[in-house]
């Protein structure tokens, strides 16, 4: 029996288990089942990993069961493990296993544990079920599986209506990427005849230049396909555009956001691309449209995390922008630098996730950073491990020497880019850079206001709710989160306001009395292991998946430009040197805005005035898709409603119908008047009409 | 089999089932109906296991000579027998449905429901015309007195609403048909499916059938009976309704219209296309803003309905077998989730959204259960409403992208309303204390739910058993109409792998800006 059945399958059959035993089976036999499984998937998932890491390891396929066979359509279940699944393996089962760990602490106090184990499970084996996938049907399988899973975990603490609402529009807002999916797939089998994507991309080469009909008009045939299948991966990795779930989705549970929507599957989309990477060579143009869309993407969500004060909001934009950069290397042709950022991103983001957990777990559930500050001597494991994270995804390190995981990635991807040497390239470089200089600062900004300067801990009501009602745990998951920060535009004031007077009227009652402490080790194993893959991920395998001879690693996994590596490293030394040039830029202005002088950003927020405003609003893109599409889509169903069916279909249908039917009956009833004379007079009438008719 | 008459005995079950619970009291009615449909089912299973794939085209074939040609002709093909499977199978889950909460007239209804599964049988497996004529209209006899006697409130206007749409459009039929025997001299369907008939004939032929079978599918602007007679019927009443009555419209254009009127077919597709893209559209968005639950899943179903006729209509191979799929998983789910409403409505008896809310809390399971149904519902792959989404719409993509796109925004609508449902009734705080009390599952529910979910999973999972009796049918049927078939919109030009190998080299090189090419 080949290992990647059992890493696939042993957490569904986890997953089924810990479901639906429940409340039968308990809460701590479902912990067990569960993170059990995870781990020996993890296990297992390793060596596959490092077999092609070292060389030698060959791709196979490994079938389960048919699926559907329809005329020329067939796709089967079946697993593919190659070096682009391996890469995902590693990065799934490992961020699983520590995050079902982690859950153990996290979800200590919540009532549904089986339910949440079981869920995560769920999604582990959806996403391995992606990754594995030898056709595109089976991907779409694993694609709406962690559909399904995000769905049910962000609304898992489905009383609160937030969280209900959340998750409706994830799976909504997937579902449009998803109807671009699928109907890349349809075009894809009308063109190749086939779903199965080895055989896709065989073919793929040999179509470039092709014409296809679509919508009435005529495109260049991959173009048309490589865009259709983009807006599904759009849709998972949220870019720009059907990004607005992405953020929302903060309403899960924090080691959900770690697991979900950092680390695994708003990459998906990544992978696709990656995976299809033939396909999109044959289309120079559905290219340029990646490399544009991933570049405005990591600058636009890069302003965004710097303006808002919800810790988890922040990463949540933070990932945004990461997937950005992935999409613009795959855009300008380096999948490897891609997929790499995707490993190194996977870890880091993973921690900082699990760390601002951590924080919450001991803040009682404040959110909000405003009410944070000098946190580092209370949760010292936390502040540390989480600084490594901050060191990773701001790319500390020295061109040419040693860095952090984040400091090989980006910098490959933006050395790509430059060395690319096309103009979307040249856009690309460019809104990376200035992601680069926001994600820094952002990034130092939450660590400087969560863990240094004074404590501002008791304004916050949830801290207020803890010294007043210790014994009020069990009620904290109907809390709103968040929702200080929703609707107030001048937010930078009165957080500093509420800061001041707290720190204006006596230094200790910032505190307010209240202790937060350092999260339990099943907590601490996590944040500790995945400080190790944010510090040395990068540079120990930096040389597998961006460096000359890195094709023996991909083994045609994906497509791998030789010269785009060779252009990397001729690239001008300022190009070299830029990211970490403004890596030190934003760190110095957060260090001054966050700890030198305080007034400072408030004061830069009045000054940009709507600029500001604009930006703290997420670019109005919910307020925009609230009156393009959820009210017209509500106003048009009553108006066919009311006006359509029951107004003129019915009116003029059956119920008319019937009106013509009654009224006629009333107009019968008087002919039937009961005198003789009268039907006499219709006898003769009929009599002499059928006599004319007949010797006519 | 020999020459057991296998198709007879399935008729005649349900029909002495039924004459017996006229004269019985309500106990032993009960289980008279339940036993009637269990052996029904059994002798279905039977069927399915016999039924020869691969072997001859009309299987279990019997024919006793009437009079004047008419004849009492019995037969089934894949097709066929895959519906009659999901009639049999749906039909204890039904007498289920009703138990408990149908305390009035207890032998009438179960008599009405005997026939109406005696018909519904001879609707899928007569093989003579009027046989055919004869089932389908008589189906509406017991549909018309279950929704008028056990229906709720405004039960008579459904009823005739119900009664008045139908069989405007049947009496066309019947001229039809009576012209067809007239021109060809035979009763004999397979015979007549074999018939090339003129084209000027072929149109009013078409329509004629059209105009019934829109009704019964229903399709947009045929629908507004359906919200109506589903809101009325009683549950069980609605679970068939859905389930399979609506199968006979779909049904009727794959067995009379593609096959006898294969040009008239492709010269009204774009009829079937209008309507099929409005239905789509139009009614998930009524569906969107529903205050009560059946007429939401009423409304869904017109739209699922419409995906229907464009796979019957896309004249390929998936789009066919994806419109036969999707009216066997909407049997299945629409009548699941019907039966979910009615456990609720049992316990509170309204059917109004907004009175529930929160039964995660205090029905689990149950909450699991509707789960599953409303992501079948939206077509979650893994679950059978997947499979026939994803063929019926592959199918007409290889006719026309617009089509396709259309009505593929149905999974995103489709999504909306659902889960839109699902949180207002199984999320969010328990509002109502009465709402909050209701209990989970019982037995007889849990019996009833089961075999529905694994149903549809294992048509989601595993497809094949029952795309493999139906695929010599239908890639007949495909050959027949291909002459008439429409044509693409995609046709892909051949590429040129000289300018590829030349992109790519360039691309690699990074030496050239990305020129947009073909794109406007």
């Amino acid at each position: 029996m080949h290992p990647i059945l059992i890493i696939v399958f042993l957490p569904l059959l986890a997953a089924i288990a810990a479901g639906l035993g429940n409340k039968q089976l308990g809460a701590t036999t479902a912990k067990i089942l569960t993170t059990g499984a995870l781990f020996v998937s993890c296990v297992l998932s390793w060596p596959i990993f490092l077999g092609f890491v070292a060389g030698g390891a060959e791709a196979s396929v490994v079938p389960v069961l048919k699926w559907v066979e329809s005329g020329a359509m067939t796709f089967d279940w079946a697993l593919r493990v190659d070096s682009l699944t391996a890469v995902m393996l590693v990065v799934i089962t490992t961020v699983s296993a520590l995050v079902h760990l982690y859950s153990w602490g996290y979800m200590d106090e919540d009532p549904d544990q089986p339910r949440f184990f079981a869920y995560l499970s769920l999604f582990t084996f959806a996403m391995l079920m992606l990754v594995t996938a030898d056709n595109l049907v089976q991907m779409f399988f694993g694609w709406e599986g962690v559909g399904l899973a995000s769905y049910l975990l962000i609304g898992f603490w489905f009383r609160k209506p937030s969280a209900c609402a959340a998750a409706i529009k994830a799976f909504v807002v997937n579902r449009v990427g998803d109807l671009g999916f699928m109907l890349g797939i349809f075009g894809t089998f009308l063109v190749f005849g086939t779903t199965s994507i080895p055989e896709i991309l065989a073919a793929a080469p040999g179509m470039a230049g092709s014409t296809i009909g679509f919508l009435g008009y005529r495109f260049d045939t991959m173009t048309v396909l490589c865009i259709l299948l983009f807006i599904g991966a759009m849709g998972k990795s949220a870019q720009l555009g059907l990004h607005t779930w992405l953020p929302d989705a903060m309403e899960g549970p924090t080691p959900v956001s770690a697991l979900i929507h950092a680390a695994t599957m708003v990459t998906a989309g990544v992978f696709m691309v990656c995976r299809l990477s033939p396909m999109f060579e044959a289309s120079p143009s559905a290219m340029a449209f990646v490399a544009v869309i991933g570049g405005a993407t990591c600058f636009f969500a890069a302003t965004i995390g710097c303006t808002q004060w919800d810790i988890k909001r922040v990463i949540a934009y933070s990932t945004c922008s990461q997937l950005g950069y992935m999409f613009f290397a795959a855009g300008v042709g380096a999948y490897g630098a891609a997929m790499f950022h995707l490993f190194t991103h996977a870890f880091f983001k993973a921690l900082l996730f699990l760390g601002a957990g951590s924080v919450i777990h001991a803040m009682h559930h404040e959110q909000d950073m405003r009410y944070y500050g000098a946190l580092r001597k209370e949760i010292p494991i936390t502040f540390w491990t989480m600084t490594a994270g901050t060191l990773a995804i701001t790319g500390v390190g020295i061109a040419g020497f040693v860095g952090f995981a984040g400091f090989y990635s980006k910098d490959a991807i933006l050395e790509a880019a430059f060395g690319a040497g096309t103009q979307v390239g040249q856009f690309a470089f460019w809104m990376g850079i200035l992601a680069a200089l926001m994600t820094s600062f952002y990034s130092w900004r939450l660590v400087f206001l969560t863990f240094f300067g004074k404590p501002r801990w008791a304004a916050s009501e949830h801290i207020q709710h803890a010294l007043h009602d210790e014994h009020g745990h069990d009620a904290h998951d109907t809390h709103g989160h968040g929702h200080e920060a929703e609707n107030a535009p001048a937010q930078e004031d009165a957080g500093h306001d509420a800061a001041h007077s707290a720190h204006a009227a006596d230094a200790h009652e910032g505190t307010g009395g209240y202790h937060p402490h350092e999260s339990p080790l099943v907590m601490l194993i996590p944040l500790l292991v995945l400080s190790l893959g944010a510090v040395f991920a990068g540079f120990v395998f930096q040389h597998a998946f961006v460096s000359e001879g890195t094709g023996e690693f991909w083994q045609g996994a994906l497509v791998f430009h030789e010269h785009l590596i060779h252009a990397m490293h001729e690239v001008p030394t300022w190009v070299k040197w830029s990211p970490f040039t403004v890596m030190a830029i934003g760190f110095v202005t957060a260090w001054y805005g966050y700890i030198r002088n305080t007034e400072f950003p408030a004061a830069v927020a009045r000054q940009l005035g709507p600029v500001y405003t604009f930006v703290f609003r997420k670019w109005m893109f919910d307020e925009l898709y609230h009156y393009v599409f959820v009210v017209p889509a509500f106003w048009l169903g009553r108006v066919f409603w009311k006006r359509g069916d029951e107004g003129t279909i019915n009116r003029f249908g059956p119920d008319g119908a019937a009106w013509v039917v009654a009224r006629g009956a009333t107009y019968a009833q008087k002919v039937q008047s009961g005198y003789l004379y009268s039907y006499a007079l219709v006898m003769l009438l009929g009599l002499v009409a059928a006599v004319s008719w007949v010797i006519k | 089999m020999g020459g057991f008459p296998i198709l007879s005995l399935m008729l005649l079950v349900p029909l002495v089932g039924a004459i017996a619970c006229l004269f019985l009291d309500a106990r032993p009615a009960r289980t008279v109906a339940l036993v009637a449909t269990l052996i029904d089912f059994v002798l279905g299973v039977v069927l399915w296991a016999n039924y020869d794939i691969g072997g001859a085209q009309w299987q279990f074939t019997e024919r006793t000579e009437i009079f004047a040609g008419f004849s009492y002709a019995l037969g089934i093909d894949g097709i066929a027998l895959m519906l009659i499977m999901l009639s049999v199978f749906l039909m204890p889950i039904c007498i289920g449905a009703g138990w408990t909460s149908i305390n009035k007239r207890v032998g009438e209804y179960m008599a009405a429901f005997l026939l109406m599964e005696m018909l519904m049988i001879g609707v899928f497996a007569a093989q003579d015309l009027f046989l055919f004529y004869i089932f389908f209209e008589a189906g509406l006899i017991p549909m018309y007195l279950i929704i008028g006697i056990w229906g709720g409130d405004n039960r008579i206007y459904a009823s005739y609403k119900f009664f008045l749409y139908t069989l405007l459009g049947s009496v066309l039929m019947l001229i039809a048909m009576l012209w067809m025997v007239n021109e060809t001299g035979t009763t004999d369907i397979p015979t007549l499916m074999v018939t090339d008939f003129a084209p000027a004939a072929q149109t009013w032929l078409w329509l004629a059938f059209f105009a019934s079978f829109a009704v019964k599918m229903p399709m947009w602007p045929v629908h507004t009976w359906l919200p109506d007679a589903h809101v009325q019927a009683p549950t069980a009443g609605s679970v068939i309704l859905a389930g399979v009555l609506l199968k006979m419209g779909g049904y009727g254009f794959i067995r009379f219209s593609l096959p006898m009127f294969p040009e008239a077919s492709a010269q009204f597709a774009w009829l079937i296309y209008a309507l099929s893209m409005v239905a789509v559209v139009v009614t998930s968005l009524i569906a969107l803003v529903q205050n009560d639950m059946k007429k939401l899943i009423a409304y869904s179903s017109v739209a699922h309905m419409a995906i229907v006729t464009v796979g019957v209509f896309a004249f390929n191979t998936q789009g066919l077998e994806g419109s036969m799929i999707m009216m066997l998983s909407h049997g299945l789910v629409s009548g699941a989730l019907f039966l979910a409403v009615g456990v609720i409505y049992d316990r509170l008896h309204t059917r109004e959204i907004d009175r529930y809310g929160g039964l995660s809390i205090n029905m689990p399971h149950y909450a699991l259960f509707f789960l599953l149904f409303t992501m079948a519902s939206i077509g979650l792959p893994g679950t059978s409403g997947f499979v026939a989404e994803f063929l019926s719409l592959a199918g007409i993509y290889q006719v026309s992208t617009w089509v396709a796109l259309i009505c593929t925004t149905g999974i995103i609508l489709g999504a909306a309303y659902m889960l839109y449902l699902y949180r207002r009734v199984a999320f969010g705080e328990q509002k109502h204390a009465d709402a909050a009390a209701m209990g989970d599952l019982t037995l007889r529910e849990y019996l009833m739910m089961i075999p529905l979910a694994l149903a549809v999973l294992w048509m989601g999972i595993y497809p094949e058993s029952f795309l493999a009796p139906m695929r010599a049918d239908i890639q007949a049927l495909d050959a027949r109409i291909a002459r008439a078939a429409p044509e693409s919109d995609s046709k892909p030009t051949p590429g040129k792998p000289q300018a590829a190998v030349h992109t790519v080299s360039e691309v690699g090189h990074g030496a050239t800006p990305a020129a947009p090419e073909g794109v406007h």
